[in-house]
């Protein structure tokens, strides 16, 4: 392991231009950006980079795969709002990085990616570990550069975290040919500042779409706020929370929304799409407003386009001007920062009396409350709701989880309930099975004092499961829950909904997970029965070091309630009668 | 519908790339591109042409300003505006029969700028039906074109600075209502006035 130089002369770098290789100049920019922690795995066309890394203040976390500092980059900037950094060796290095680039533009994370390349004189002769990474990441980032000469680096690197963070964020990757970490530039970090931030030139909102908006509030009878991740992204949560508690409006969230808008709120409806509560759908179905808060129409909120929200006007709030329009045509466009946005709307709204709309909802709910998950007898089963609910009641609501794709995912989206933003770390755009392992990594790096659980089924872990290693080098107090149910289960799940139960390739042989984590020296235990699940959540946040529970829950479970892709919103699969699971996670 | 693309880029490797993978993800062919240096410096100025839906307009305009390399966008197929597209032609021609490609060359307002014993080449500026009028009558004697080569069409709004290009960069003079003799259609291509 390499030993830390003094790193005091390092800090000078950045007041006084001097004579540094490529290499230092990779690092003393990221300094002068601010970052601390670099998630990595070197490689031949990155050597130099590392080489230099003693003389800097930045701690680099070793990965098991680069697919893994991608996702941690990702986590990092989830978690904490920063930009995450990972970096990678040419060739299979950055090809490596591509799945975790992917998953961060698809959510609009901040991540920068630097991965080194052959010398330029090598470029294009498919020269070893050599492969176009500008051109393979050219559309799964919001940019990337191809930097040849070391006098370019610093800007380069410097305009990347522009770009990362500015308007609507994402991952940005930087490549650099080995020749120009070799060589030596002076280095001017004042002068390397990119040009200014220029915002998109069709960002509009005007005075007349704000009056119009204000009025379609105004007249509403069924107003719906739709909240999604921008609102984190913006840091509007103030902003949205005075609009709906003002105008009395029902705050319904995407799956990356969740946080965003208090769980304990009255006004919050809970998790729209797909597998969102039945209310909440039937909410948005009967609107005649809809207020969309930065997010963006997925095909996972909307389900059929043709039928979606028809009685509604839509107002859509939103910072990506390529989005407008896209999915569902809107009524008003307020095309810009979300939180600058609704402090100009927000003067225009008065108190509105909400109460006839909001007891409607309350009472489509039905007698969905009285098969909560608190009064159904333990049955001897395990089901993955109660791990959830669990979870989330023994915690107190406090902790970052990190999940995967799949049900567990759906069931932490409605078991767990967020109370704050940047708790949740999800890839929803992407669905990217292993992400949850990785991203609590980085998010645990971004919030130290933290609890971090990571949630993943039993087949998505073992995507990253080697990632197990880099919480024992880093010494990280992370807890894992498997939901473990031998299945593919959200695939098995589609499979018996529209396949007619034809489980090809979905059920899964797993390792002893808790054998798997005793061989990392991480502790761990089974758990098989709710009567067990208390305990062994409490026993593994008062262990010292890392601890993994495999959760052995109900095999063939499913998730309720379910928009069959294509669907109209309202045409969901309700939870079968004689179901023992909850019906409602109305229990806040 | 035909949607024109007028945009300023930096003039660095790989922005054609990045212009150019846009319509590839959207499935959408573009049929005419032409790039060069503008009037500006360290910027090339491309016309780009495709079929689109016309709601499909916005959001490829919205999404071509989000590439960090393209300046600026607009989109002129419904303003009025000069478009023209270069051919340079090359015929197989023998002194018997020269005399009457050099008819049509002038009927056409063409030019010959290469003449050699078998063949000559006419180059010839235009809207595309004019250039496409020229190759049809060509191609009735068979075996006559032996090569054609076409830049794609350049497009710029007519009028006095109206191009919504120079506003947008803050970089025109001041927008001055139109000289009444300066006539502006009210489409394109249809009601061209012949270069000089």
């Amino acid at each position: 392991m390499g030993t830390k130089q003094n790193t005091q002369s390092a800090e000078s770098h950045l007041t006084t231009p001097t004579r540094l290789t490529g290499a230092e100049i990779v690092w003393a920019t990221l300094v002068g950006e601010g970052v601390s922690t670099v998630f990595g795995y070197p490689g031949g066309a990155i050597l130099p980079v590392y080489d230099a890394l003693r003389k800097f203040p930045i701690h680099h976390v070793l990965v098991r795969h680069e697919q893994g500092a991608a996702h941690m980059a990702d986590g990092f900037a989830r978690a904490s709002g920063k930009v995450g950094v990972c970096m990678a060796t040419s060739g299979p290095g950055a090809t490596n990085l591509v799945t975790g680039i992917a998953t961060a533009m698809l959510d609009s994370i901040p991540v920068v990616c630097i991965t080194g390349n052959v010398s330029s004189k090598l470029l294009g002769s498919d020269a070893f570990q050599e492969v176009d990474i500008t051109g393979i990441t050219l559309p799964i980032t919001k940019h990337n550069f191809l930097i040849s000469k070391t006098e370019d680096i610093a800007h380069a690197i410097r305009y990347a975290f522009q770009i990362a963070q500015s308007g609507r964020p994402g991952p940005v990757l930087v490549d650099i040919t080995k020749d120009a970490q070799q060589g030596t530039a002076i280095f001017d970090f004042e002068a390397a500042k990119p040009r200014p931030y220029r915002p998109h030139p069709m960002l509009k909102v005007e005075d007349s779409g704000l009056a119009k908006a204000a009025e379609l509030i105004r007249n509403a009878k069924k107003p719906v706020i739709l909240s999604g991740h921008g609102v984190m992204e913006s840091g509007a949560m103030e902003q949205v929370r005075t609009l709906a508690e003002r105008a009395q409006i029902p705050v319904a969230l995407t799956l990356l929304g969740l946080g965003g808008f208090p769980a304990s709120h009255p006004l919050n409806l809970g998790m729209m799409g797909m597998h969102g509560e039945s209310w909440v759908n039937h909410a948005i179905q009967d609107a005649d407003l809809l207020i969309a808060c930065g997010m963006r129409f997925d095909d996972r909120v909307t389900g059929s386009l043709s039928t979606y929200a028809l009685k509604a006007k839509k107002i859509h709030i939103e910072i990506d001007p390529a989005e407008i329009n896209k999915n569902v045509k809107v009524d008003v466009a307020l095309v810009g920062d979300l939180r600058a946005v609704l402090e100009e709307l927000l003067p225009r709204i008065s108190g509105r009396d909400g109460s006839a709309w909001i007891k409607t909802i309350e009472a489509s709910k039905g007698d969905v409350s009285v098969h909560d998950i608190k009064n159904i007898p333990d049955s001897g089963h395990l089901y993955a709701a109660h791990v959830m609910h669990d979870l989330w009641r023994i915690t107190g609501g406090e902790a970052i989880v990190a999940t995967d794709v799949g049900q567990h995912q759906m069931w932490e989206a409605q078991y767990f309930h967020h109370e704050k933003p940047r708790s949740l770390v999800t890839s929803g755009g992407l669905g990217t099975m292993g992400f949850a392992l990785p991203s609590a990594i980085g998010a645990k790096m971004a919030c130290p004092d933290k609890e971090v659980w990571v949630v993943a089924g039993d087949g998505g872990f073992q995507m990253t499961a080697a990632e197990l290693s880099t919480i024992v080098q880093e010494k990280l107090k992370i807890n894992i829950a498997i939901i473990n149910n031998g299945y593919l289960g959200m695939v098995r799940q589609w499979q018996q909904f529209f396949y007619d139960s034809n489980y090809e390739a979905t059920p899964l042989v797993s390792p002893d997970f808790v054998k798997l984590a005793d061989a990392h020296g991480i502790r761990g235990r089974a758990v098989t029965t709710r009567s067990e699940l208390a305990e062994a959540v409490k026993e593994a946040r008062t262990t010292d070091g890392p601890f993994l529970l495999n959760f052995m829950v109900e095999k063939e479970d499913s998730v309720y309630p379910m928009i069959p892709a294509g669907s109209a919103l309202h045409e969901m699969i309700r939870r079968p009668g004689k179901n023992p699971i909850v019906e409602s996670p109305d229990d806040k | 519908m035909t949607h024109t693309f007028v945009a300023y880029v930096e003039d660095i490797p790989g922005v054609l790339t990045r212009v150019a993978s846009l319509f590839r993800r959207l499935n959408i062919n573009i049929s005419s591109l032409t790039v060069g240096r503008s009037e500006r410096a360290g910027l090339s100025r491309l016309t780009l042409v495709c079929e689109a839906s016309s709601e499909a307009g916005d959001r490829i305009r919205a999404s071509l300003y989000k590439l960090e390399n393209i300046v600026d966008v607009d989109d002129i197929a419904k303003a009025p505006n000069v478009t023209r597209e270069l051919a340079l032609i090359k015929v197989a021609a023998n002194p018997r029969n020269r005399a009457q490609i050099f008819d049509l060359v002038e009927v056409f307002r063409a030019r010959i700028v290469d003449l050699t014993s078998e063949s000559l080449m006419i180059e010839m500026t235009g809207v595309e039906s004019k250039i496409e009028g020229l190759i049809e009558i060509l191609r009735e004697d068979e075996g006559r074109i032996l090569e054609v080569c076409r830049s794609g069409k350049m497009t710029m709004r007519r009028g006095h600075h109206t191009s919504s290009v120079l506003r947008a960069m803050g970089k025109g003079p001041d927008e001055k209502p139109l000289p009444e003799d300066e006539p502006e259609e009210a489409s394109n291509a249809t009601v061209d006035i012949e270069p000089a």
